[in-house]
């Protein structure tokens, strides 16, 4: 069926199909590089969230995998084609950040439009059900509101009963409510065998959606894993306390990253605060003032992208 | 072809229910042409015919023009602008469906006001045009238009999507005027006589007067060349214009 995909084997034990992917794939702006020999793979079946702040290279990382972009080095190829073919784009549908779009043709005229670009489209009536917008059938664009614009924009991109589909700030603008239907819907997507590749600055949502986390950081790569993973990895958990101990023994426990002295206290970088206070009691009966602080993910995120 | 027939249903959908597109290319040539041939007019000669007659010539390859340059230059610098086209080249349409609908639309809108005008000449200013020289004017001015189709495609790629409307306005409005396209060209100072048989817009006019046999021109096959010449200059500017925009989307202009 997938002929031209390669097989590759990931550590699951499992193996998977790359349906797109991009290798050692660089792509500067003038003077500025948006992508630095990146290599990305999204397997058959899996949501992958691209994590990162503006402009650390996701928009840039799905254009060139949409064919919309050159890349200045390094191989682009979806289903093992140049996506800048629109053949090569005929498994594949996207969901864009757009400005603005016609606004004077209704959603079900644009869902019939797109439909007619796939060989084997869905329904109009499937993909509105799919997207959840039936009740916007009949209004024109210039009429949605913010959040049932970019429904209907998702409809769009699933219009064509792709096996990929790539979703750029798909809730952008969305309120919580709104945010949580459209997740259902990315979900219901995944399971019935999809490929979802999609971009996001909000940890929630990556969260949430992802089977694997890339976080990219100034066009590169920072992470890659599932968002526990990735947790574990990059969380800074803080114990403080008063100890006798000096930095050097402190530093020979396990678990431990980091050790600062601040006046008679000590502060203790950690993977495991539970073995880390283990340790000291152990070591130290008489220290005391026991502070421990850990990280949410809010600030994982915040250590891996703040230089 | 499916995908083709649906692209240009929908363009057609989209341009008919935008009000501005409406006015501005597809209103006032009919509004100028009900002015001067009906209204003020209506008993004039003009090299041989009826001044409305005449008019219908000239308003007609103004009203071509008019539904090229705003249907498919405008539109295209707009959807340029607004990251729509993006959302075409991120789909499986092939490109030249997508210009190839848009083309259509431009050249059928001005095959639509040109069939309008003819309505309003023969019911409103008595205009006699046998069926044949009808549609023989009708064919000259939709194959005349392609030019203009192509005019539309340039400055759909050439333009700034923030400032088209008032380039489209200011090729247009002045090119129909210099290529005696509101008042004949013999109406104009000397000067700008000898300007105006150059611009394209005249050549076009000159060829739908030849219907009437008001101005029997003997100059016939170089009116088609001239627009031959110009249709592909305006696509060398297209092809221009095209390439600088992929280049800048990736950073290198």
């Amino acid at each position: 069926m997938q002929a031209a995909s390669v097989p590759v084997s990931l550590n699951h034990g499992t193996s998977f199909r790359t349906v797109a992917g991009l290798t050692r794939v660089t792509k500067s702006y003038g003077s500025r590089r948006a992508l630095d020999a990146i290599d990305l793979r999204v397997s058959s079946g899996e949501i992958l969230a691209l994590l990162g702040p503006n402009g650390a290279g996701k928009t840039t990382a799905v254009k060139l995998l949409l064919g919309l972009l050159n890349p200045d080095e390094g191989q682009v190829r979806i289903f093992g084609n140049d996506p800048r073919q629109a053949r090569g784009r005929q498994r594949t549908g996207a969901m864009l950040q757009v400005a603005r779009v016609p606004e004077t043709l209704r959603v079900r005229e644009h869902i019939d439009l797109f439909a007619s670009y796939y060989p084997h489209p869905l329904s109009i009536a499937e993909t509105m059900d799919a997207a959840g917008i039936r009740e916007l059938a009949n209004r024109k664009f210039g009429e949605l509101s913010g959040g049932e614009k970019q429904r209907a924009l998702f409809a769009w991109a699933l219009c064509g009963n792709p096996d990929l589909l790539f979703l750029d700030e798909p809730t952008v603008g969305m309120d919580v409510e709104a945010r949580r239907g459209m997740w259902k819907q990315i979900r219901a997507l995944a399971a019935r065998g999809k490929s979802v590749l999609l971009t996001t600055h909000y940890l929630e949502e990556a969260e949430a959606l992802a089977d694997r986390i890339v976080v990219l950081h100034h066009g590169r790569i920072i992470e890659n894993g599932t968002a526990a993973e990735i947790k574990s990895r990059v969380t800074r958990q803080l114990v403080k306390c008063r100890t006798r101990l000096r930095i050097e023994e402190l530093m020979r426990f396990t678990h431990v990253n980091d050790v600062q002295r601040d006046g008679d206290s000590v502060e203790i970088q950690t993977s495991s605060t539970d073995d880390v206070l283990r340790q000291l009691v152990q070591a130290d009966p008489e220290a005391c003032g026991f502070e421990l602080r850990s990280g949410g993910l809010e600030e994982a995120f915040l250590a891996l992208t703040t230089d | 072809m499916n995908v083709y027939w649906k692209e240009t249903k929908y363009e057609f959908l989209k341009m008919l229910r935008n009000p501005r597109f409406a006015l501005s290319a597809l209103a006032m040539p009919l509004l100028f042409y009900v002015l001067y041939a009906v209204v003020m007019y209506k008993s004039r000669h003009m090299g041989g015919a009826t001044m409305a007659s005449y008019m219908l010539a000239t308003f007609g390859s103004f009203g071509v023009m008019g539904a090229c340059l705003f249907g498919i230059g405008l539109n295209l610098a707009n959807e340029r602008g607004l990251g729509w086209l993006e959302v075409k080249r991120a789909s499986p349409l092939p490109p030249a469906i997508y210009f190839l609908a848009k083309l259509t639309i431009g050249v059928l809108f001005g095959a639509v006001e040109v069939a309008v005008l003819f309505a309003l000449g023969i019911g409103l200013a008595h205009v006699r045009l046998s069926p044949v020289d009808t549609l023989r004017m009708l064919g000259i001015l939709v194959a005349g238009s392609i030019p203009f189709a192509a005019l539309g495609l340039a400055l759909g790629y050439l333009a700034k999507p923030d400032s088209a409307p008032v380039l489209v306005n200011l090729i247009y409005l002045p090119l129909a005027f210099f290529s005696g396209l509101w008042m004949p060209v013999e109406f104009l100072p000397k000067a700008l006589q000898h300007v105006a048989v150059y611009p394209p817009p005249y050549h076009l006019s000159r060829l739908a007067l030849g219907v009437l046999g008001a101005d029997r021109d003997h100059l016939y096959w170089n009116h088609w060349q001239s627009l031959a010449c110009f249709t592909a200059i305006f696509l060398g500017l297209a092809m221009i214009g095209y390439r600088r925009d992929n280049a800048r989307q990736n950073g290198l202009a």
